[in-house]
């Protein structure tokens, strides 16, 4: 490799990671790729630890072609590039990310940053959601495909998006109980958008497959309902919910997945310095970019969930896409065909998502109207009420509120709680969500420890001393 | 469901193993008893394999077990007993691992 070519990081070894590493390969250009999993794939694709046995059928499903092919092409580009798992970057400024890998701390620098960081479940907190045998929709899933282990015995499932009917399923057919699938939208919600759902048709008929599979295999699936409560006395013993008619069921389990879709992983984009807008859909504060992923030109490019959920098909295509803009941005030639080919499906998949996101919407009002005392930052243990009454309230702003109750605060830095929280104090003050703003992401954006933060700090010390 | 399942869900399990059962085994320390886990499983799936909660909220003293399960929600810290603490969903496992009891300092 010359000297003028890029340094080139990407963050996140994902669909997305894995495709822009590949496209700057393709050109000449070996990246940096950093990932925080032991194994190549991402969430979505994650793949179990060495020693297990399961076929990619028996974890993917429908995807499992496509998740081969995205773990293959990281495996073949490993001897290309410079990868790095199980490693955390926590903090991006000025042209260095600051990591915490095996081997300790370490700052990298770049010319230019592609972000793959993905996406983790959006939760809306209730009644008993702390208990142990809670877990997210994606935990549950994680424990299964990765570890081979149901989260309960029985499961419930509640709450709304695509993950939901898919997860069921996969417990099902690995032989687990499963109680009840409880979903919060209602399959009559989906038919004003119908016509918007058939551009993405196999996805929708994938949806409703598993839906009809659950039904036919006798589970108990239900919709239009509002969740109550998480019971149990040290761990969950059951969960109670409304019906559509508003009648209360009990279902005792021992294991509740939880979610409502997926929020993207903004954190680092905004260290990076990435402009920052409000989406109404996803009532979510998101890092800008163009189409292709161009954040910040020349430097920082965003591809993937973490830059807006697409799904995992629309995350290779952004990961290609982003690569091509940083190419061109570079001055490296590119195939502006394969470009234009590129954003036509992305244009098609982003059809069919906006129709989807609105065909399962997320109940948003469930948080603003959760009793007082229900916890809502679980790091920390701050209520629905601390959040509404007092100090809090005067400053109707989400930085005054962490500084005032601490939500947002702890071990999570507000992943978890922020966009609940963000809905409790906008009701509070009757304003919309977006005028409470945002928490702003700070570093670490993930916990190290005292001893990795004081290494850090040495470093940089005598590093401005020997300028 | 076999009757060994029905026997660990009643002694308080919260996972439970469907799957990828013949690995080898390996024994970890909890609060100082020996617990049976498998080569390859996270510190979250082992302990609550055996039906061990991974630790006591800061805040409100309940009994947590994890949530997310992929690293974002830090919702799994637990203390070692060399003092260190590790993430129990994103650290595997090793055969005479020892970790400290939630309640072990009360």
């Amino acid at each position: 490799m010359n000297d003028d070519t890029p340094r080139v990081l990407i963050v996140g070894a994902g669909p997305a990671g894995t495709r822009a590493a590949e496209a700057l390969v393709a050109h000449g250009v070996a990246p940096i790729v950093v990932d925080e999993g032991a194994r190549s794939g991402g969430q979505i694709y994650r793949r179990p630890p060495a020693g297990f046995t399961r076929p990619a059928a028996a974890l993917y499903g429908f995807e499992a072609r496509k998740a081969q092919a995205v773990h293959a092409t990281l495996d073949g580009l490993r001897e290309r590039i410079d990868y790095r798992p199980n490693t955390l970057i926590w903090n991006i400024e000025g042209g260095v990310a600051q990591a915490l890998g095996p081997d300790g701390i370490e700052r990298i620098r770049f010319d230019a940053l592609i972000l793959a960081t993905g996406a983790m479940d959006r939760v809306i907190p209730f009644p008993g959601w702390t208990l142990p045998g809670v877990f997210t929709m994606g935990g549950s899933q994680v424990a299964l495909k990765a570890q081979g282990c149901a989260i309960g015995d029985p499961v419930v499932f509640m709450g709304t998006g695509p993950l939901l009917y898919l997860v069921a399923y996969q417990y099902v057919h690995a032989g687990a109980r499963v109680a009840a699938v409880l979903d919060t939208s209602h399959l009559s919600q989906a038919i004003p958008v119908f016509p918007g759902l058939l551009w993405g048709g196999r996805t929708f008929a994938k949806g409703l497959w598993y839906m009809t599979w659950l039904r036919a295999a006798g589970i108990p699936v239900r919709g239009g309902i509002t969740p109550v409560a998480a019971e149990g006395q040290s761990a969950l013993e059951a969960v109670r919910y409304r019906d559509r008619r508003g009648r209360e069921h009990r279902i005792a389990c021992t294991g509740l997945g939880i979610g409502y879709s997926v929020k993207s992983e903004v954190q680092l984009a905004e260290l990076a310095g990435c402009e920052m807008a409000f989406d109404p859909l996803a009532q979510q504060w998101l890092p800008q970019a163009d189409v292709d992923g161009r954040a910040i030109e020349g430097s920082v490019y965003l591809a993937g969930d973490g830059a807006g959920v697409a799904g995992a098909d629309a995350a290779e295509v952004r990961g290609r896409l982003a690569a091509l803009a940083l190419l061109a941005d570079k001055d490296i030639a590119t195939d502006r065909a394969s470009q234009a080919r590129l954003r036509a499906k992305l244009r098609r998949i982003m059809r069919f998502r906006n129709a989807l996101e609105r065909a399962l919407p997320v109940p948003f009002h469930l948080a603003r109207t959760l009793p007082d005392e229900t916890v809502i930052c679980r790091c920390e243990a701050i209520t629905a009420g601390d959040i509404r009454e007092g100090r809090a309230l005067a400053p109707a702003e989400m930085n005054r509120a962490k500084a005032f109750t601490r939500v947002g605060m702890g071990r999570c830095q507000g992943r978890v709680c922020g966009p609940a929280a963000a809905q409790i104090l906008a009701a509070a003050r009757g304003c919309a969500v977006e005028d409470v703003g945002r928490l702003r992401g700070q570093a670490p954006v993930k916990p190290l420890s005292i001893r990795a933060g004081a290494e850090a700090a040495v470093e940089d010390r005598s590093r401005a001393a020997s300028i | 469901m076999s009757q060994r399942t029905e026997q660990q869900a009643s002694a308080g399990c919260r996972l439970v193993r469907l799957a990828e059962t013949d690995r080898s085994g390996v024994t970890i320390f909890h609060g100082g008893k020996a617990l049976d886990a498998l080569a390859g499983d996270t510190l979250l799936t082992a302990l609550l394999c055996n039906g061990v909660a991974l630790r006591r909220n800061e805040f409100d003293g309940g009994l947590r077990s994890g949530f997310c399960n992929m690293g974002a929600c830090q919702d799994c810290w637990v203390l070692l007993e060399d003092g260190s603490r590790i993430r129990a969903c994103t650290t595997e496992v090793w055969d005479g691992m020892r970790v400290r009891a939630p309640d072990a300092n009360e």
